[in-house]
This record gives structure tokens, C-alpha cells and sequence, in this order.
């Protein structure tokens, strides 16, 4: 009864999405206010709809309802509560839902907070969110029902898979899914200024915050995911370059570059239709990525969608929404004027070169992560493009992006002086040697071209971060959120810029075969085996081994990494143990038991810096909510004065 | 030309010779870095497999994993028509097994009739899983053609049903 009052609010959310697509364009087009007007309401309608829909999956969820196929496919009786309500999201159907439910979400937040916008704007944005909403709720509908029932009714369900089973995995999928559909709120503000042919600082105003704030969800879900796979993976890597990971990474690269061509857009009035072109894009791959992960063309640990229905649907959605949005931009762009000269030795001459390496980089993970899908389907051959390639091409983009950092903001908007700039950047440029040479010397086992540049470099970045602040604040006495938090990201960029520089080439890891009682030596450290030990989980049972770590005789710290069984899903799963601290991670997961005499083989790694790269990212959407928060953005009535005007 | 106009072609010029630059990286590391997938037919039936790192892809035979010296392992990928042999060093994933579907990649050495030594071995977190890559090279027209590798399945059942995890 609950699955089919959930089918039925997910019929009433298509045709509210419908009406709030079209009803508030036609408004638009005969200058009707009040149809204009329907916007609002509509979108508050569609998030409740939605919610009731997304409330009615997880009550079956937490009855053990079986006779759902969604919930007998992804969870079972002895599941904990915790993960039977995460487990919503653990597969297909479910996580378009989650999609669904933000998007809806999102254009609710536009609907409230921008009530000062000029109505024919507001009326444009939300009626295309709700273009957006229809296409998704049309595939929930038809090719994802994750209300169908099963018949027979099974005694008991086939389990969440167990990878999925982790904090890190309940939060990771929703705020991954923030950042994705968080990009459509951009897209549709590009679409208003293509329609209305109003760009300006007041439209780069509104359109910022809500660019930032998918920014910070989506840098926020490939943190956690990247945390997750170094947990639960039990190979310690952090970043594979998986296809799945890039579909990611590509909207956040993109995105990136659109936050800081809007700024441009937004102080100078340049770049206008280059900034509209990337809100488009970055809204474009995050929906490539939804294809590329949900049509099972991608071989892969997230591809569980293999029905090609699926993805001839995503991909025909592609095509409308791409091509509807290319040629609209083909036709209004040239409306699209900047507003006077463009100076390279500016502050917006460094932040085009941002964007250059930004969308340069994004090209090349593009080019990687479709190109073996191209060669397939052309039958080129089974194709796959390794890490080395990503590595070779992506690090040598972002070094010069790295030093871009510090430099440009330290110069002018319009036409900056050098002279300014080296005085401005003396000092930070000598602290940032000063403490690159002592990290090097305590942290780094060998010395050679890659960490001095790296070392450098993510000090520099970290150190020029503060000084414009530094200067602002001694010059004018107070701080605009806006560029606190523009600091505060590019000393999160700079952290991470170390930690990966550091893990990536002092790792230590070693693949040893241990009996009780042995013991390896990892870089300075003694990891003594004790043995191993059954536990039981909830649905679950494991091997818990005790792996004791000393430096010089001292007892470090104790490891318990697990060997998980987890009885429902009938699945084998590695837990690994992790000591965190800022210098370094100590790492152990087991393998296998190999041989009679109680032997394991047992990863065991130090990894220096690992945490910085974590934090990195924390710090970076700390930035990001201060700066999304900034007053400044918020309309207020004498902007609404203005746009009446 | 005036001293804007020249400001600009030195940006332009600049921002090009960059871009070429990475395009030149770019496609030279990718070059490098294609890794082509085998069954162990396709091994086998090539008259010369290029020396470099590729995956393989096929089923691991019934009975065949020997343990070795240290984390030293051997066993047969096997497809439909042949088998070969593989050496790997390190630590299997969770759900290597036999009669399970895995990936490896390494290089090929044709000495003594060809043995693969890998250096990285995948098995999808997944108890019905075969590589993509592998399940098409499998499919006849008929379906999936592989009867031999049903009974390698039940064996890997009966041995997990038995509790892979505290049998030692």
C-alpha cells in the first residue's frame, strides 16, 4: 500500500514538473505575471510531492517490505536501521529518486532565497529546473520504478551490498548527487540570461552563490568517496582515475573554472559568453556522468545498471537538453557583448588562464575516460587507458594552476602593475621557501626535482592565499566574506597540493606474508602480527587481526583490521585499519589466510601526509560555504529597484 | 599595431603554444598508456602479442591456484578454448576465486610455451560477475557457451557455503 501511494506521488510530481515548466514560459513569452507567478508555488508543490514519494521507499525499507523488488534487491532482515534507511540510495532506482528529490530540492532553495529576483528571471530559472525534473522523473517513472512489486514475495532480501555498508557510503551518494544536480541551478540561471539577453554584474550576483554551493557538495561527495575507497577497498589507493571517479571530477573541473569566470563576469563584465558556455557544460557532465555510471557502458565498481534501455534514455535526454541548450546558445550568444577591453596582465587575465588549465584538464580526463568507450563501439578494440596517462597529463596542468594561485591575487583588476605585485609578493614568496625547505627536510626521504617543485608549491599557494587578506584587512579594516573565503579555499587547494605531492612519493607499502608472532618493517616503523581473532557484526561475521606498530621499540599504536563475511549478501569484504595523523597514515588490511600454520598475507603501508589531502578538501568547502554566505549576493530590494528599471 | 593589440597577439600566441604543448603531452602519454584487453584465445592465437602492459581476461580454472614462496601464487585463466598460465606476487581481492571471472594485468612472456606475469589482479565485488569485456568474448550466438565453467561455479559455492572466511 505504502510502494503504490509512492508510485501515485511520483505521477502527481510528473505532472506538477510539467505544468512548472510550461505554465511559467508561456508567462514569459506573453508577459503574463501570473503565470509568471506559478513558478513559485510550483516548485515548493513538486519538493513536497517528491518528499511523500522518497518517504513512501524508505518506510518500506524500514518494514522489510520484500515484496518491493527495489527493497528485496538491497537490504535484508538483519541489516541495521542505519543502513536500511542509507540503503535507499544503495542502488539504481533509489538513487535516481535521491536525484530527483535534490533537484526538486534545489529548485525549492531558488524558489525561497531568491524572491527578490525580477520575475521573468525567476519565472525562466525554475521553468527550466522544471524541464529538468520532467526528463527525471520520466525515467524514474518508465524505466526505474523502484516501486514495482515481486512476485513471488522472497522470504528474505538479497542484502545491501556490503561495500556500501560504511559511514562514509551513507553520505557520500547524496553529496555527490548536491554537487551533480547543484549545477543545474547554474544551467538554468544561463539559460534565463540567454533568453532574456540579460547578463550582468547583478545576474553573475545571483548565479554566484548558487555555482559555489554545488561547488562545495560536489568537492565535498569526491572527498568522501575518495576517503571511502581508501577504507573499505583495502588496497589504501585514494584516487584510481575509475571512470566513475572522472565523471565526477570533469563537472567539478568545470565548475571550478565557472566559479571563477563568473567573478570575472561579475567585477569586469567580460567573459560573458564563455561564462554561460561553462554553466552549460559543467551542467552537461554532470549529466554525462549520470550516463556514463548508470547506463553500464563504463566497467566498473559503481556501474550496477546494465539495462540499455536506461542508457538510450539518459543519452536521448542528453541529446534534448545538450542540443536545446547549444543551439540556444548558438543563436544569443553573439547578444552576449563584454563590455570594454581585456587586459592579460590583470587579475582577470590570470583568472582566464585558470580557466584555460581548468577546461584544458578537464578535456584530457574526458578524452581518457571516452575515448576506450569510442574505440569499442567503433571496434577499435577493448581499450583501457591507464592511471599513467591521467598522471602525465593532469599534474603538469595543475602545477602552473598552483603557482596562478598565488599570483593572481596579488594584482589588480584592469590594468595591474608589476611592480605592485612583486612588493605584494616578496614576502609571502620567501616564507613560502622558507617553510617548503623545512617540510622537505623533515618529511622527505629523498630529494629530487618532483618534491621541490611540489613542496614549494603547495607552500606558495597556502602562503600567497593569506596575504591579499592579510592586506585587505590592514587596509580596510574588515573582511568581506566573499574573499575570506576565497582564501580559506586556496589554502584548502595549497594543503592538498602537499599532501598528494608527499603520499604520492614517499609511500611506503608492503605486501608481507605473516604467521602470529612475525613481524615486517614498513619505512621506520616494526608492524608485529598477533594473530587473528572471529568477531560478529550485526549481519556479519569477521576475522579481526591485532597488528601492533612500533618506532625504535615504542608502541605506536594498535591496528585491527577485518576480514568481513556478511551473511546476507553471502560477500566477503575488507575492513582496513587506519591510524590517522597529520604526518603520517599507518595502514594495515588483511588479504588472505594462506597455509596451515595461521599465515596471513597482510598489506601494510605508511602513507606521509595522507590527511592533508582530506583536508585539503574540508578546508576548500569551508571556503566555500563562507564565501557562498557572502551578503553581497543576497538580492536585495534596491537590486529588484534596479532590474525594474 | 598599436601597444593593445600587440599585448594581446603575445597573450593569444602564448596561450596557444601552452595549449599545443599539453596536446602534445597529452597524446604522447596516451599513446603510452592504452592497455588492450586478451582472452587467453586471443594470447595465444596472436602471431606476436606487443610487449608492453595488457589485461587479461578469462576465468580461473578449477583446481589450478598453487601458492608459492611468500605471497607467490600461480593459476590457469581460462576461457572457452585455451588456458594460460599466471604468476602473480602479492594479494588476491576478495573475490578471487576459482571458477570466478577475474581480470589481470601484466605483460606476456613467450618463453616455455607463454606464461602471463601479473602485477595487478581484479575480481568485481560481485558473486555473478564476469568481466564485461569477457562476458561478450564468451557470448555464441546460442548464449553464453562456456558450459565447462557451471561446475567450476557450484565447486566455488559449496566451498563458500562451507564458511570461506573461517576456514583455515
Amino acid at each position: 500500500m505504502i510502494a503504490e501511494l509512492g508510485h501515485f506521488a511520483l505521477l502527481i510530481a510528473l505532472a506538477v514538473a510539467v505544468l512548472m515548466a510550461l505554465v511559467p514560459a508561456y508567462g514569459v513569452w506573453r508577459t503574463d505575471a501570473t503565470a509568471m507567478a506559478f513558478a513559485r508555488p510550483a516548485a515548493l508543490v513538486l519538493l513536497a510531492v517528491i518528499f511523500v514519494a522518497y518517504l513512501c521507499l524508505t518506510a518500506s525499507f524500514v518494514n522489510h517490505d520484500f515484496s518491493v523488488a527495489y527493497v528485496a534487491g538491497h537490504s535484508h532482515s538483519e541489516l541495521p536501521l542505519i543502513y536500511r534507511i542509507s540503503a535507499v540510495w544503495g542502488g539504481h532506482e533509489g538513487s535516481l529518486l535521491l536525484w530527483v528529490l535534490m533537484l526538486s530540492g534545489w529548485s525549492a532553495a531558488v524558489a525561497l532565497l531568491n524572491r527578490n529576483l525580477p520575475l521573468n528571471i525567476s519565472a525562466l530559472v525554475l521553468s527550466t529546473l522544471g524541464a529538468v525534473a520532467v526528463g527525471f522523473v520520466l525515467f524514474t517513472v518508465i524505466t526505474s520504478n523502484p516501486f514495482d512489486r515481486l512476485v513471488p514475495i522472497p522470504a528474505d532480501g538479497r542484502d545491501l551490498n556490503p561495500l556500501l555498508q560504511d559511514p562514509g557510503l551513507i553520505i557520500h551518494p547524496p553529496l555527490l548527487y548536491m554537487g551533480y544536480v547543484g549545477f543545474s541551478v547554474a544551467f538554468a540561471f544561463a539559460i534565463a540570461a540567454l533568453v532574456t539577453g540579460r547578463l550582468d554584474a547583478a545576474w553573475a550576483r545571483w548565479t554566484r552563490p548558487w555555482t559555489t554551493s554545488a561547488w562545495l557538495f560536489l568537492t565535498m561527495g569526491i572527498a568522501l568517496g575518495s576517503w571511502w575507497a581508501y577504507h573499505e577497498l583495502g588496497w589504501g589507493g585514494w584516487w584510481f582515475w575509475d571512470p566513475v571517479e572522472n565523471a565526477s571530477f570533469m563537472p567539478w573541473l568545470i565548475g571550478t573554472a565557472l566559479i571563477h569566470s563568473l567573478a570575472v563576469t561579475e567585477k569586469r563584465g567580460l567573459l560573458k559568453s564563455w561564462t554561460v558556455l561553462l554553466a552549460i557544460m559543467a551542467f552537461s557532465l554532470s549529466l554525462l556522468g549520470t550516463f556514463l555510471v548508470r547506463s553500464g557502458v563504463l566497467i566498473s565498481v559503481h556501474a550496477f545498471a546494465t539495462d540499455p534501455a536506461r542508457g538510450v534514455f539518459i543519452l536521448g535526454f542528453l541529446v534534448v537538453v545538450l542540443g536545446g541548450a547549444f543551439t540556444l546558445y548558438a543563436w544569443r550568444a553573439p547578444k552576449l557583448v563584454s563590455d570594454g577591453a581585456f587586459p592579460l596582465f590583470s587579475r582577470e587575465g590570470f583568472l582566464l588562464l585558470n580557466n584555460v588549465f581548468l577546461s584544458v584538464s578537464a578535456a584530457a580526463v574526458l578524452l581518457g575516460t571516452l575515448y576506450p568507450l569510442f574505440a569499442d563501439a567503433v571496434g577499435l578494440g577493448k581499450i583501457s587507458v591507464g592511471p599513467p596517462y591521467f598522471n602525465a597529463v593532469f599534474l603538469p596542468l595543475m602545477a602552473p594552476l598552483a603557482l596562478l594561485v598565488g599570483l593572481a591575487a596579488a594584482v589588480n583588476w584592469k590594468r595591474a602593475r608589476l611592480t605592485d605585485m612583486t612588493r605584494r609578493l616578496r614576502l609571502p614568496l620567501l616564507l613560502s621557501l622558507v617553510v617548503a625547505a623545512l617540510l622537505i627536510w623533515q618529511w622527505a626521504t629523498d630529494i629530487g626535482l618532483v618534491v621541490l617543485v611540489g613542496g614549494w608549491l603547495g607552500c606558495w599557494t597556502l602562503v600567497a592565499a593569506l596575504a591579499e587578506p592579510t592586506r585587505r584587512l590592514r587596509l580596510t579594516g574588515r573582511l568581506p566574506r566573499g574573499v575570506a573565503g576565497m582564501a580559506i579555499a586556496h589554502v584548502g587547494f595549497g594543503a592538498m597540493v602537499l599532501g598528494i605531492t608527499f603520499v604520492s612519493l614517499f609511500s611506503v607499502e608492503r605486501d608481507v606474508r605473516l604467521a602470529p608472532g612475525q613481524s615486517a618493517d614498513v619505512a621506520q616503523f616494526r608492524f608485529q602480527f598477533d594473530g587473528i581473532e572471529p568477531i560478529q557484526g550485526p549481519n556479519y561475521d569477521a576475522d579481526r587481526g591485532t597488528i601492533r606498530v612500533y618506532r625504535d621499540d615504542d608502541l605506536v599504536t594498535t591496528l585491527y583490521p577485518e576480514k568481513r563475511f556478511y551473511r546476507g549478501a553471502q560477500q566477503l569484504m575488507t575492513d582496513a585499519s587506519v591510524r590517522h595523523s597529520l604526518s603520517r597514515d599507518l595502514y594495515a588490511s588483511l588479504g588472505e589466510p594462506i597455509g596451515d600454520a595461521g599465515e596471513w598475507a597482510i598489506r601494510l603501508y605508511v602513507k606521509p601526509m595522507m590527511l592533508w589531502v582530506w583536508l585539503g578538501a574540508v578546508i576548500m568547502t569551508l571556503g566555500g560555504i563562507l564565501a557562498a554566505s557572502d551578503r553581497r549576493y543576497r538580492a536585495r530590494p534596491a537590486a529588484l529597484a534596479e532590474a525594474a528599471a | 599595431m598599436t601597444r593593445v593589440q600587440r599585448y594581446r597577439l603575445i597573450g593569444v600566441v602564448c596561450v596557444v603554444a601552452g595549449l599545443g604543448v599539453a596536446a602534445l603531452l597529452a597524446s604522447q602519454a596516451f599513446r603510452e598508456n592504452l592497455m588492450y584487453f586478451y582472452t587467453p584465445s586471443d594470447l595465444l592465437a596472436a602471431e606476436s602479442v606487443p610487449d608492453r602492459r595488457l589485461r587479461l581476461g578469462g576465468m580461473v580454472e578449477a583446481g589450478s591456484v598453487q601458492r608459492g614462496e611468500g605471497l607467490v601464487v600461480g593459476f590457469v585463466v581460462a576461457d572457452c578454448a585455451q588456458a594460460v598460465a599466471v604468476e602473480y606476487e602479492g594479494i588476491l581481492p576478495d573475490l578471487f576465486r576459482e571458477g570466478q571471472g577475474i581480470v589481470a594485468m601484466g605483460r606476456w612472456q613467450t618463453e616455455a610455451g607463454g606464461r602471463f606475469i601479473a602485477d595487478e589482479v581484479l575480481a568485481k565485488h560481485d558473486e555473478n560477475y564476469m568481466p564485461p569485456d569477457l562476458a561478450e568474448a564468451m557470448m555464441s550466438e546460442t548464449g553464453h557457451a562456456c558450459e565447462p565453467f557451471k561446475s567450476a561455479m557450484e565447486v566455488s559455492a559449496v566451498r563458500r557455503d562451507a564458511g570461506a572466511v573461517n576456514d583455515r
